[in-house]
C-alpha cells in the first residue's frame, strides 16, 4: 500500500462514516430553525456556526454528506452499469454493433456534459433520484471505451477460445470471463467518477436545480452562503471545503489504484 | 494536407447528424412537453388553445416529421424564436458567443503560459522537492470545486478587499470611459472569471506536459544529443520540447466541451452575459427553442475544437499525413 491509496482511503472512509452515522453525529436537527441565533459564527454551541434561519451548520453539513455521497455513488453505479453493458457488447460482437455503439459514444462526447445535464433537468423535476439518473446517463462513455478496449484484447486469448470450444454461451463468456477480467481500469475510472459526480451534484444544487432545500446538500448550502456573502464566511468556507476534501479523497484513491495495483 | 482536412470534414457529417438526433430526443422523449410552461400553469388556457399552441410548434405531427422539419430549419440556422422574448434564438446565441469564447480563449492561453513551463520544469527535475510540490498542486487543482474557488475569491478580493469587481463584464459608467479605460475596465472584470476557469485546466495540462516530457527525455535521440555534447538547455528546449508539446494540441481540443460546460457555472456566479448564462436562464425559464439551439451550437463548437486540434496536429507533425 502506498501513500496515495492510504490517504485517499482514509478520506473516503471518514466521510462514509459521517454519512452512515449522521443522526448520531449531528448535535441538532438539521431542519431546526432558531430565530434567536441567526448567522452566528462558529462557537462551542454551534461548531461551524448557523445559517440565515439559525439552523446548525454542522448538523446540516453532516446530513449533506449523506446526500452528496449517495448521489455520487449511485450516479456512478448507473454510469458504470450502462458503460459496462454497452462497452462489452461493442467489444465482443464487433462489426456493426461496435460501429453503432461507438459512434453513439462519439456523439455523446460532443456535448458539453453539463449542458446535456441541465437540458434534461429542465424537463424533469429536480428530485434526488432524477439527478442520480441524469448524471449516470450522461457520464458512461469513458467506461464504455475502457471496457471495449480491454475486451478487444481479451477475446483473442486462449481461455476464451477454450470457453467457446466447450460450448459456453455468449452471455456466459461476457459476464463470467470477459467483464471480470476487464474490471481493473474500470475500477479506477469509477473511483474518479464518484469525485466528478459529487462535483456535478454540488454545482447543480448550487445553481438551484439539484437537491432542493430544505434537504441539505453541500451545493445548496454553498448557494445560501453566496446570498449572505460578506456576512458569514463559514457558510461559504465549510461546505466548499467538504466538497474539496471528498473529491480529493476519491481522486487520490483512484490515482493510487492506477499507479500501484494496475501499474499503468 | 487539403485532402486530410477534407476527409476530416466529411467524417463530421454523421456526428453532426447524431448531435441533432440526441438533442431532439432529449427534448421530445423526456416526460414534460415543451408547451407545458406556456400552458399548464395558466388556468385561463383552454384545452383548445393548448392544442393550437401544440399545432403552432408542430407538436401534433408524428415525431419523425417534426424532426425532419426541425432539421430543415436548422440547416438555414433557423432555431425558432425564444418563448421568453420572441427574439430569434440564433440572434440571442450570436450575441452571447463572443463573451464565452473570449473568456475560454483567454483561459486556454493562461493555461498554456503557466501549465507548460510548470510541466517542463517538473519533468527536468523529476522527483525533486519542486516536482513533488507541483504534484500536490495538481491534485489540489483537480479537486478544487469551481464554485468554491469563485465564491472565496469573490468574497475576499471583491467584497472584503474591494480590489476587483465581481459582477458583469463592464462597469455602469462604461459608456463614458475613454478607449483605454474601457479596455482596463473589461480586463479588470475578467481577471477572476478567467483565473477560475483556467485553474482546473492548469492542473491537467501541467501534469500531462510533465509525463510527456519525462517520456521524451528517456528516448535515445535525447541521449545522442547529450552525448554529442549539447548543453542541457539545448537538449531540453530544442530537442525534447518540440516532441513533448505535440500531444498538448490534442488535449486542448478535447478540453473544449469541459470549458464550455464549465462556463455555465462561472458565468452564473460572476453574472457574465455569455452562452453559459443564457443556457442557465433558458433552463430556468424552460425556454425550449433556446435550450435546443445552445445544445446544438455547443456540440458544434466542440466538434470544431476537435477538428482544429486534429488539423494543427497534422500541420506540426509530418508523421500524421502518412496515415
Amino acid at each position: 500500500m502506498n501513500k496515495l491509496i492510504l490517504s485517499g482511503a482514509a478520506i473516503v472512509i471518514f466521510f462514509a462514516i459521517v454519512a452512515l452515522f449522521a443522526p448520531l453525529l449531528s448535535p441538532y436537527d438539521p431542519g431546526e430553525i432558531d430565530i434567536e441565533n441567526i448567522l452566528t459564527g462558529p462557537s462551542p454551541e454551534h461548531l461551524l456556526g448557523t445559517d440565515s434561519l439559525g439552523r446548525d451548520l454542522f448538523s446540516r453539513m453532516v446530513y449533506g454528506t449523506r446526500i452528496s455521497l449517495l448521489v455520487g455513488l449511485i450516479a456512478v453505479g448507473i454510469s458504470a452499469l450502462i458503460g459496462v453493458i454497452l462497452g462489452s457488447l461493442a467489444g465482443y460482437y464487433g462489426r456493426w454493433v461496435d460501429t453503432l455503439i461507438m459512434r453513439f459514444v462519439d456523439v455523446m462526447l460532443c456535448f458539453p456534459a453539463f449542458f446535456l445535464i441541465l437540458a434534461v433537468i429542465a424537463l424533469l423535476e429536480p428530485s434526488i433520484i432524477n439527478i442520480m439518473i441524469i448524471i449516470g446517463v450522461t457520464s458512461w462513455m469513458g467506461v464504455a471505451r475502457l471496457i471495449r478496449a480491454e475486451i478487444l484484447s481479451l477475446k483473442e486469448r486462449d481461455f476464451i477460445y477454450a470457453e467457446k470450444a466447450i460450448g459456453a454461451s455468449d452471455l456466459r463468456i461476457i459476464s463470467r470471463h470477459l467483464i471480470p477480467n476487464a474490471m481493473g481500469p474500470v475500477l479506477v475510472s469509477v473511483t474518479l467518477g464518484v469525485a466528478a459526480a459529487i462535483l456535478v451534484e454540488s454545482s447543480l444544487s448550487f445553481l438551484g436545480i439539484g437537491v432542493q432545500p430544505p434537504t441539505p446538500s453541500w451545493g445548496n448550502i454553498l448557494s445560501e452562503g453566496k446570498s449572505v456573502m460578506g456576512a458569514a464566511w463559514w457558510m461559504l468556507f465549510f461546505p466548499g471545503l467538504a466538497i474539496f476534501i471528498t473529491v480529493l479523497g476519491y481522486n487520490l484513491l483512484g490515482e493510487g489504484i492506477r499507479e500501484n495495483i494496475l501499474k499503468t | 494536407m487539403v485532402k486530410y482536412i477534407f476527409r476530416r470534414l466529411i467524417s463530421l457529417i454523421p456526428l453532426l447528424f447524431g448531435i441533432t438526433i440526441i438533442t431532439f430526443m432529449v427534448i421530445h422523449l423526456v416526460p414534460g412537453k415543451p408547451t407545458d410552461m406556456e400552458t399548464q400553469f395558466n388556468p385561463k388556457v383552454s384545452l383548445e388553445a393548448r392544442d393550437r399552441i401544440a399545432r403552432l410548434y408542430g407538436l401534433d405531427k408524428p415525431l419523425h416529421v417534426q424532426y425532419a422539419d426541425w432539421l430543415k430549419r436548422m440547416a438555414s440556422f433557423d432555431f425558432g424564436v425564444s418563448f421568453v422574448d420572441s427574439r430569434p434564438v440564433i440572434e440571442k446565441i450570436r450575441e452571447r458567443i463572443p463573451v464565452t469564447l473570449g473568456i475560454n480563449l483567454a483561459s486556454i492561453i493562461l493555461i498554456l503560459l503557466i501549465g507548460v513551463p510548470i510541466g517542463i520544469s517538473s519533468a527536468v527535475r523529476e522527483n525533486s522537492f519542486y516536482d513533488r510540490s507541483m504534484t500536490v498542486f495538481v491534485f489540489i487543482g483537480f479537486a478544487m470545486p469551481t464554485i468554491w474557488l469563485s465564491l472565496i475569491l469573490m468574497d475576499l478580493i471583491g467584497v472584503q478587499w474591494g480590489i476587483l469587481p465581481v459582477s458583469g463584464i463592464k462597469s455602469l459608467e462604461f459608456e463614458r470611459f475613454s478607449f483605454l479605460e474601457k479596455i482596463i475596465d473589461v480586463s479588470r472584470h475578467l481577471v477572476l472569471p478567467v483565473f477560475v476557469s483556467a485553474f482546473a485546466g492548469l492542473a491537467g495540462i501541467s501534469r500531462y506536459m510533465r509525463s510527456n516530457m519525462v517520456q521524451v527525455l528517456r528516448q535515445n535521440y535525447i541521449r545522442t544529443a547529450r552525448a554529442k555534447g549539447l548543453s542541457e538547455k539545448e537538449v531540453v528546449y530544442k530537442h525534447a520540447l518540440k516532441n513533448a508539446l505535440l500531444p498538448i494540441v490534442t488535449i486542448l481540443g478535447l478540453s473544449v466541451p469541459g470549458l464550455i460546460g464549465g462556463s455555465v457555472i462561472f458565468e452564473s456566479i460572476f453574472s457574465i452575459p455569455g452562452m453559459g448564462r443564457l443556457f442557465y436562464e433558458s433552463v430556468m425559464a424552460r425556454d425550449y427553442p433556446v435550450i435546443m439551439g445552445v445544445l446544438v451550437i455547443g456540440a458544434a463548437l466542440t466538434l470544431m475544437g476537435n477538428l482544429l486540434a486534429d488539423i494543427s496536429y497534422a500541420a506540426v507533425d509530418p508523421r500524421i499525413k502518412l496515415e
